[in-house]
């Protein structure tokens, strides 16, 4: 890419993506770059998030009164499932991965776009086809079973599992081939002068999920082919009743789930990392440290299922394996912790909307990694197993860590990928209710949890009164601020003011890019001699190859 | 101070030592959790306010760690999550080693109660009478899906899972009412599926247990299920001789020690008993169970392999029956094993 | 592989990869990726077979002993054999040879049609005895619990298999028929490379089922 005009990097760059090289909705529709599948993928998990946030939204109003409040037992039960299932297969695991990942990775590498750009356009239809299948099943009633699905009732129960089932197996194959495309790209198309030490930290972090994406998404895959055909056939090898053994899927199906949550995590950790150096203008402290924890938690991760069945009957010294390796599991996340807080030693910290997201993610990432090592430290997991400190810890980690990580990616690349930024004022109002509203929707669910209130409960005792009342409270100010953010955010896209090429004088990598960045991403090979977020220095304009460089 | 942090925290009444021990731990985990948080949100800020962005052409410094502060930041919190590992994992353990005099309970959970069945004594339905201050042992059991006895007062839960018995204790260590929840969702009514238990004086709960067994159970204890077939109210043991009967067990198993086309089944029981392979195995409920349902696992030497399994032809109570039905079958003599907990006299019959 | 620049053969250069080896080398990694997530799907079923076979050791055996084991190891020969035929398919490739590519994949594909043959052969008689899995079983030669199990994972992984072999048939059918046209040249032919590689991994899974179906 020859330098370009002062003009084009002060303004709004006028042959983009979004534009070139057709229009039009069948241009999108069979686009094969990389930028606007992921904009598509945006578009598909903010609509399900708004669905699996109305699904929670019941729920809690359902919680106003210990007794039916607006829905019946059978309706409260599909509720929870379909929240669950639409949150993490429809939102969590693909949100940050092949929304932000699909945009930034070729760019982060200097490339013009991912490995396999047709099995990307493959990946995107497969979500939807999942989806519909999905909603196919809600839409006749949804499965009451819980989004984990155990057996046996899942195999005896009337409701329509089928459909969810085999919506979340499609949607397992979507995930299984964007984590594919992200390994050999990342392994294959780095531009030169791109070493892995020089890698952006965001990069290292979707390359763990990636891999933990393919490893344990088919093991996933089986499994729930497997509930699916005991539910539809009777061929049991869960039943208990024909020799089977219903433990036997809780390990199959915690084989996958454990590691899935760090699907949904590293992500969040791979936005954080990028944000923190660009909104401290600081160079990250301990690279290598926060580069191979991503790997260590995909590594660890697989070793720690176990832990979801500490009540489950197996035997002790089992669990006590399970239990230690997942003490060292949190160490990594300890590491991250400490080197994205010791970055802002010495920085230049800018308090805007991203930062402030980043400032939730660190507080809420702190206390929901510390109740997950709590959980692990087996006897307090005996109470706390299935009540509302498990469902507060894991909203602590997906709401307060992932979500807001979300967020903060929304509004750090909306001016790269819109080219137009969003209302910093109306940004820090929003990020202050989200912030409050997270924490009365989800601390009093922990005192819930101590107290003994199981989870999946339709009515319950009397003395869960008021703290029900607290978290719905919180839960309809958590919503109004994510309402408020969508709406800001889409009038920014039509109307905010032109942001240029680098609005936040980053030195991450994509900001060498005009905004938005045209279709091609680099017309020549750019030559990275230093890893990014570099500020110790003026900035240098980026070298370009000639063409048809040798790989390093 | 203990009772300080529990109210705090929000923790029900600790009923037992274990639960007070569970809960000492809980405090020190929750205490380092919040000075640590503190530590790193104090740092946090305190950055935030020296280090706030004073212009646009701040340059900032190249900051590398020192080996020293990565080990740290590795060391500090894996020692500590260690330490609460180490202080957890025997606690947990404690809860699988029931004392050897433990009065055993039968728990089944089904959608949506919990029934409840003394050795020899009355059955109940979600109300579970225990002495004060001896421990109790639960051999925990569904009948239909998975479910999970927890009773938040004790910090205790175990799962309830069909086709196998999974088994807790506790020692109730005074009088009082305590709540009892599923806590494994079981379809419909998972959050009706309550339970109380009731933890008595010892010589109250032993004058009720001698009342039980003397054929006054009260209406509301044994009152049968809308819907279950009505029998006359007997106990474990003679549902275990009457299902033994039907099934035609007693076609080849005798109870009166003749040796037959099965062991017999008196004073089998704890027995040593060797295996074809030549293992010893002892015939506790676990080896009962599984012999009626994978009769060809382990057969005694001497024996031939043609006894039929019974999977699916005995319903899981109907086996704890039979199970409570051969453990009733000692002779006075007994002395093949320690005499594990109260001889179970038999119901007279009326 | 081939040393040319990409200026050599610009049809076959896509337009985000800098040079044809680059190109090349990628696709291979995503392919063998791609056979990493097939073996950890199968893996799931050989776990589940290999606790049940522990849990319910002597019903898995005498079900295994009743499986036509003859049926087995001719089928065992032929994906070998088309293997092997699928091998030489890719040597005539790098000769640029697209019609011998052609007809030896095809040779292959009619391989996989007698190794399905044979499947439905078993199938059937399964069928006919009752042996089926869960709760359809209704054969009376086996009477443990484990036997509904067997019946369950054999299906389950035999059958997964031969999906497989479905799939793989018509990718090298595909290939097989571009390459008799002259879609690839000596320089590459890196799609008839791939296609040899997913048919390899579907005889490499028969391989491990064989032994732990019918031998053991």
């Amino acid at each position: 890419m020859n330098p370009s005009p002062a003009s084009e990097l002060q303004g709004y760059n006028p042959r983009n993506y979004l534009n070139s090289p057709a229009t039009g909705l069948k241009s999108w529709l069979t686009t094969l770059d990389h930028k606007r599948i992921g904009v598509m993928f945006l578009v598909a998990v903010t609509v399900a998030f708004a669905l699996g946030g109305f699904f929670a939204l019941l729920i809690r109003l359902e919680l106003l009164t210990p007794g039916p409040t607006i829905v019946d037992a059978m309706t409260y039960n599909r509720l929870f499932t379909l929240h669950g299932v639409v949150m993490i297969f429809l939102f969590m695991i693909p949100a940050i991965p092949s929304a932000f990942g699909n945009f930034l990775l070729p760019i982060m590498l200097g490339a013009k776009d991912v490995a396999f750009p047709r099995l990307n356009l493959l990946s995107f239809y497969l979500y939807l086809a999942g989806a519909s299948v999905a909603l196919y099943g809600m839409v006749h009633g949804g499965a009451d079973t819980g989004w984990t699905f155990y057996t046996p009732y899942s195999t005896t129960t009337t409701t329509k599992v089928v459909p969810i089932l085999l919506g979340a197996f499609i949607l397992g194959f979507s995930s299984i081939l964007t984590g594919l495309n992200f390994i050999v790209t990342t392994h294959t198309m780095r531009a030169p002068g791109m070493t892995w030490n020089r890698l952006p930290l965001f990069v290292w972090s979707i390359y763990a999920t990636a891999v933990i994406q393919i490893l344990a998404t088919p093991v996933l895959g089986m499994t729930l082919l497997l509930v699916a055909i005991e539910h539809a056939f009777g061929w049991g090898i869960f039943d208990p009743a024909r020799g089977g053994d219903p433990v036997l899927f809780q390990h199959f199906f915690w084989f996958y789930s454990h590691p899935a949550v760090y699907i949904m995590i590293l992500p969040a950790m791979a936005v954080m990392s990028e944000v923190v150096c660009a909104f401290s203008r600081k160079n990250i402290f301990g690279y290598k440290a926060v580069a191979y924890s991503s790997l260590g938690i995909a590594f660890v991760g697989f070793f720690t299922w176990g832990h979801h069945l500490f009540t489950s009957g197996q035997s002790t010294l089992t669990g006590g394996v399970f239990g230690v390796l997942s003490m060292f599991v949190g160490i990594f996340t300890a590491i991250k912790v400490f080197n994205w807080t010791a970055t802002l030693y010495r920085g230049s910290i800018s308090f805007t909307t991203p930062f402030a997201y980043f400032v939730g993610f660190l507080f809420f990432l702190v206390f929901g990694g510390m109740t997950g090592i709590a959980l692990a430290t087996m006897s307090l997991d005996v109470h706390w197993h299935d009540t509302y400190f498990v469902v507060a810890h894991f909203h602590f980690i997906m709401v307060g860590a992932t979500l807001m990580a979300f967020l903060a990616a929304l509004h750090y690349w909306l001016p790269k990928m819109t080219g137009r930024m969003y209302p910093e004022n109306w940004g820090l109002v929003a990020a202050v209710m989200v912030v409050l509203g997270f924490n009365f929707t989800f601390i009093p669910q922990f005192l819930l949890g101590n107290e003994g209130m199981p989870r999946r409960y339709f009515s319950y005792p009397e003395r869960f009164w008021a703290l029900n009342v607290a978290s719905t409270a919180g839960a309809s100010v958590l919503a109004i601020g994510l309402v408020i953010v969508l709406v800001y955010l889409l009038v920014a896209i039509r109307r905010g003011a032109v942001a240029g090429a680098n609005p936040w004088g980053s030195r991450g990598f994509e900001w060498d890019t005009p905004s938005p960045p045209p279709p091609e991403n680099y017309e020549t090979t750019p030559v990275y001699t230093h890893g990014p977020h570099e500020y110790h220095e003026d900035p240098e304009p980026p070298r370009h190859a000639a063409p048809e460089p040798k790989h390093v | 101070m203990n009772e300080l942090l529990r109210r705090i925290l929000f923790l029900p009444e600790q009923a037992s030592d274990y639960a007070r021990q569970v809960d000492a731990l809980h405090y020190f985990v929750i205490v380092t959790t919040m000075i640590g948080a503190a530590g790193v949100f104090l740092a946090a800020i305190y950055f935030f306010v020296r280090y706030r962005r004073r212009s646009e052409s701040d340059r900032t410094p190249h900051v590398e760690p020192k080996a020293i502060h990565e080990i740290l930041f590795i060391g500090g919190p894996l020692a500590l999550f260690l330490l609460w590992f180490a202080i957890g994992f025997p606690q947990y353990v404690s809860l699988s080693l029931p004392p050897d005099d433990a009065m055993d309970v039968y728990v089944q959970g089904k959608k949506w109660m919990w029934k409840f069945a003394y050795p020899g004594g009355p059955n109940a339905i979600d109300r579970l009478r225990v002495p004060a201050g001896r421990p109790v042992r639960l051999l925990i059991t569904s009948r239909d899906v998975i479910h999970s006895f927890y009773v938040p007062a004790l910090r205790i839960k175990m799962d309830a899972l069909p086709g196998r018995y999974t088994q807790t204790w506790f020692n109730a260590s005074r009088p009082g009412r305590y709540e009892i929840f599923c806590a494994e969702y079981c379809g419909l009514s998972h959050s009706s599926m309550l339970g109380e238990l009731v933890v008595m004086p010892a010589a109250d709960f032993d004058d009720w247990m001698a009342q039980q067994r003397r054929g006054l159970a009260s209406a509301q204890d044994a009152a049968p299920v809308p819907g279950e077939p009505v029998r006359p109210a007997s106990s474990v043991v003679e549902e275990g001789r009457r299902v033994a009967a039907e099934q035609g067990c007693l076609k080849c198993h005798s109870v009166d020690g003749t040796r037959h086309i099965g062991p017999t089944w008196t004073d089998l029981y704890l027995r040593d008993e060797k295996l074809a392979s030549g293992k010893l195995v002892r015939a506790d409920e676990g080896y009962l169970t599984r012999s009626m349902m994978d009769p060809a696992a382990d057969i005694v030497n001497g024996f031939q392999n043609v006894m039929p399994t019974f999977q699916g032809k005995l319903s899981p109570p109907e086996v704890a029956a039979v199970v409570e039905y051969i453990k009733s079958l000692k002779t006075p003599a007994a002395g093949s094993g320690p005499s594990e907990g109260p001889v179970y006299e038999s119901v007279p019959r009326k | 592989m081939s040393e040319t620049t990409a200026t050599a053969a610009p049809s076959f250069l896509a337009h985000h990869f800098e040079s044809l080896e680059k190109q090349t080398h990628a696709a291979r990694l995503g392919m063998w990726l791609f056979l990493a997530t097939e073996i950890l799907l199968f893996t799931a079923l050989f776990t589940a077979y290999a606790v049940y076979r522990y849990l319910f050791t002597p019903d898995f055996q005498a079900a295994s002993r009743d499986l036509a084991t003859w049926i087995g190891l001719v089928n065992t020969l032929v994906l070998v054999t088309s293997s092997f035929t699928v091998a030489m398919g890719y040597g005539r490739a790098v000769r640029g040879d697209g019609k011998g590519t052609r007809a030896l994949f095809l040779v292959s594909v009619l391989l996989a049609l007698v190794f399905l043959g044979f499947k439905v052969v078993e199938y059937s008689h399964h069928f006919h005895a009752g042996e089926l899995p869960g709760r359809l079983y209704v054969s009376t030669r086996l009477q443990g619990p484990g036997a509904p199990i067997f019946y369950a994972l054999y299906f389950l992984i035999t059958g997964l298999h031969a999906v497989h072999v479905v799939v793989g048939m018509t990718i090298l059918a595909v290939i097989g028929l571009r390459a008799g046209r002259g879609a690839y040249t000596r320089e590459y032919h890196v799609p008839v490379e791939l296609a040899g590689l997913y048919w390899h991994l579907v005889d490499l899974i028969w391989i491990f089922v064989f032994p732990l179906v019918y031998l053991i």
